[in-house]
């Protein structure tokens, strides 16, 4: 295999499948305006000395001719070299750290918009449900109960069950230095009614059903659903956001109950079996340490909760794009966005009852 | 050139044991543009899914450069799947990437070539199907017929033998779909590769299409095979003769 220069031309010849190269000898040509490729006597070649061939040319900002070429060489490479024009810049993947930053920044703005619009959009909706002006399918509502209450009671009470277990287990191993590990059922009561089986609850219902809502409603985007809905007139926050958001103020205070009641047993357990408090005792402690009021903030709790993990699940489902990888990360951004939002709720909650005085 | 690279024998075709289509025979020889086409929901992706293995037969086999797509081993699927391209319907490139790394990964994963080649034969690739210089960009970013020729581009990655299309016409404005089967018959044309197209599309049918069958879903077989025009010229009965002219001649 031989490339040779002569003026403007670049003359091929031998055989190009072996050990092809032409980006060294191609360099006295850089400043040429017009280059020849000339056959000078090709006996074999394949379709990796084309791309050899392409790459080198592509670079060079001449103006090609093709002469005598093999007719598969001269084909490849004008289909080629006749759409060929310098790289252009994705608008997804920009260096410039200032112009990715202010971008980033009015990106936020406008998603704690359209967030605090969707808010007021989801409420206005309740508040005309309730007064029964707006419509949606009772069935899409028994559905979303039967997904969130039901079938959420095993896993919300496995967790609590495991919270309250460990929660006795390593209030005991404390309370034990002054023999007061019989105080670990008032400890369990009060921590799993006040906030932890609401928090527990909370967590799980947002990584299930929360990350559930924003993946169906995502690929409802992604198939045109919700765009058919909008041409039938449809409100899409009427027809899929109020039925789960109804459904899940429903179901969240009882799952919260349910969560104090088995996160009380999983302290029993550890009470009565590992350190041997009789069973009427810790009954007795955990008699006295219930307090309505308690367990009514943890209720409470769950409703904020069960509004939260809606409004994060619904709003990143129906604001994603177009494609597999949304979809992704509105489930994503649906349980992050919702765990950090309860986190922040429980935080205005104690202000709020520690200035009322509950 | 009229060696058969494809053999279809008895096949039987669907879902669940439920056949939509029984035995069908035909040959793809190599080098050919061949067409399935058929009415909607006949069974013509069903039958190029199988055909590629994405779909288990009902039964009958599909021999693939001699190779029975049914009894193959792993490895011989594998060597397969290397030798044949794929262009699907909305084109199926992976969001979560570039073009360039759309077009890149089979060559990642099947050859040994450095990440430089590997560059300069995806700047190629590109640049056949007309999409020179969109390296960067994301699927989100380009047209639909854009999709359908980097999808192409990724198809061809790896030099197949054959190109396996299923309705490339499917969502295009009538331009892009005249610049896609022009496309196709370049690629056959220049690099000798067996284009199998699934599609109902009349206009690109008659224009690319060397050799056909025809699914009837009335008989549940292959009720014509030949080149379209033949078959517009000479219908083998009044089915085939109602697709090919949209039902006018009835």
């Amino acid at each position: 295999m031989t490339v040779e220069i002569k003026g403007e031309n670049l003359v091929l010849s031998g055989d190009l499948t072996k050990n092809f190269s032409v980006s060294d000898a191609i360099r006295p040509l850089k400043n040429k305006k017009h280059i020849v490729v000339k056959n000078g006597g090709i006996s074999d070649w394949n379709q990796e000395s084309v791309v050899t061939l392409y790459s080198a040319l592509s670079q060079l900002p001449a103006s090609t001719d093709l002469q005598d070429l093999p007719k598969g060489i001269e084909h490849l490479l004008k289909l080629a070299l006749k759409t060929s024009v310098k790289d252009k810049q994705s608008n997804l993947s920009k260096e410039d750290f200032l112009e990715r930053l202010g971008e980033k920044g009015i990106a936020v703005a406008h998603s704690i918009e359209s967030g605090f619009n969707f808010f007021t959009q989801m409420i206005k909706a309740w508040g005309e449900r309730i007064k029964g002006k707006s419509v949606y399918r009772q069935k899409d509502f028994l559905l979303a109960l039967e997904d969130c209450g039901p079938k959420a009671v095993m896993i919300v009470s496995l967790i609590s069950f495991m919270v309250g277990l460990i929660l006795a287990f390593v209030g005991a191993l404390q309370l034990k230095n002054f023999g007061a590990q019989i105080y670990v059922a008032s400890l369990v009561t009060i921590g799993m009614t006040r906030i932890m089986g609401a928090v527990m609850t909370g967590i799980i219902m947002a990584g299930r059903t929360g990350a559930s809502y924003a993946a169906t409603i995502g690929t409802m985007q992604v198939n045109e659903e919700l765009d058919a809905l909008q041409t039938m007139g449809i409100s899409r926050i009427d027809f899929l956001g109020l039925p789960r958001m109804n459904a899940l103020l429903l179901s969240m205070p009882i799952l919260v109950l349910v969560s104090d009641f088995v996160g009380i047993l999983g302290g029993c357990f550890v009470c009565v079996f590992l350190w041997d408090i009789p069973l009427s005792e810790y009954i007795h402690y955990c008699t006295t340490a219930f307090s309505l009021k308690n367990f009514l903030v943890g209720v409470f709790h769950g409703f904020i909760f069960g509004l939260v993990i809606t409004l994060c699940g619904c709003y990143f489902g129906m604001t994603c794009g177009r494609n597999a990888d949304s979809v992704g990360k509105a489930t994503t951004n649906a349980v992050v966005y919702s765990i950090v939002w309860m986190i922040v709720m429980t935080g205005i909650i104690t202000l709020i009852c520690e200035g009322l005085g509950i | 050139m009229n060696s058969p690279i494809i053999k279809v024998q008895n096949l039987s075709i669907g879902y669940d044991n439920n056949a939509i289509m029984n035995r069908l025979c035909f040959e793809i020889n190599r080098g050919d543009i061949f067409i399935i086409m058929g009415g909607s929901g006949c069974g013509k992706s069903t039958l190029l899914r199988t055909m590629i293995g994405l779909l288990p037969t009902l039964s009958g086999h599909v021999f693939m450069n001699g190779i029975d797509m049914v009894s193959a081993t792993d490895k011989e699927k594998q060597y397969l799947v290397t030798r044949c391209g794929i262009l699907y319907q909305s084109g199926a490139l992976f969001s979560s990437m570039s073009l360039f790394e759309n077009v890149a990964l089979p060559l990642e994963q099947y050859t040994s070539h450095s990440a430089e080649r590997i560059h300069e034969i995806v700047r190629f690739k590109l640049a056949l199907v007309g999409l020179a210089g969109f390296e960067n960009f994301y699927p989100s970013e380009i047209s639909g017929g854009m999709r359908k020729r980097a999808g192409l581009a990724r198809a061809l990655a790896l030099d197949p033998e054959i190109v396996f299309f299923d309705e490339p016409s499917a969502g295009l404005d009538p331009i892009s779909s005249k610049h896609l089967d022009d496309l196709i018959l370049e690629i056959n044309k220049i690099l000798g590769t067996t284009i199998v197209v699934v599609t109902h599309e009349l206009s690109s049918l008659f224009n690319i299409g060397k050799n056909s069958i025809f699914l009837d879903s009335s008989v549940k077989t292959i009720s014509a095979k030949g080149n379209p025009n033949n078959l517009l010229k000479n219908p083998p009965n009044e089915r085939v003769l109602a697709f090919l002219t949209r039902g006018v001649s009835k």
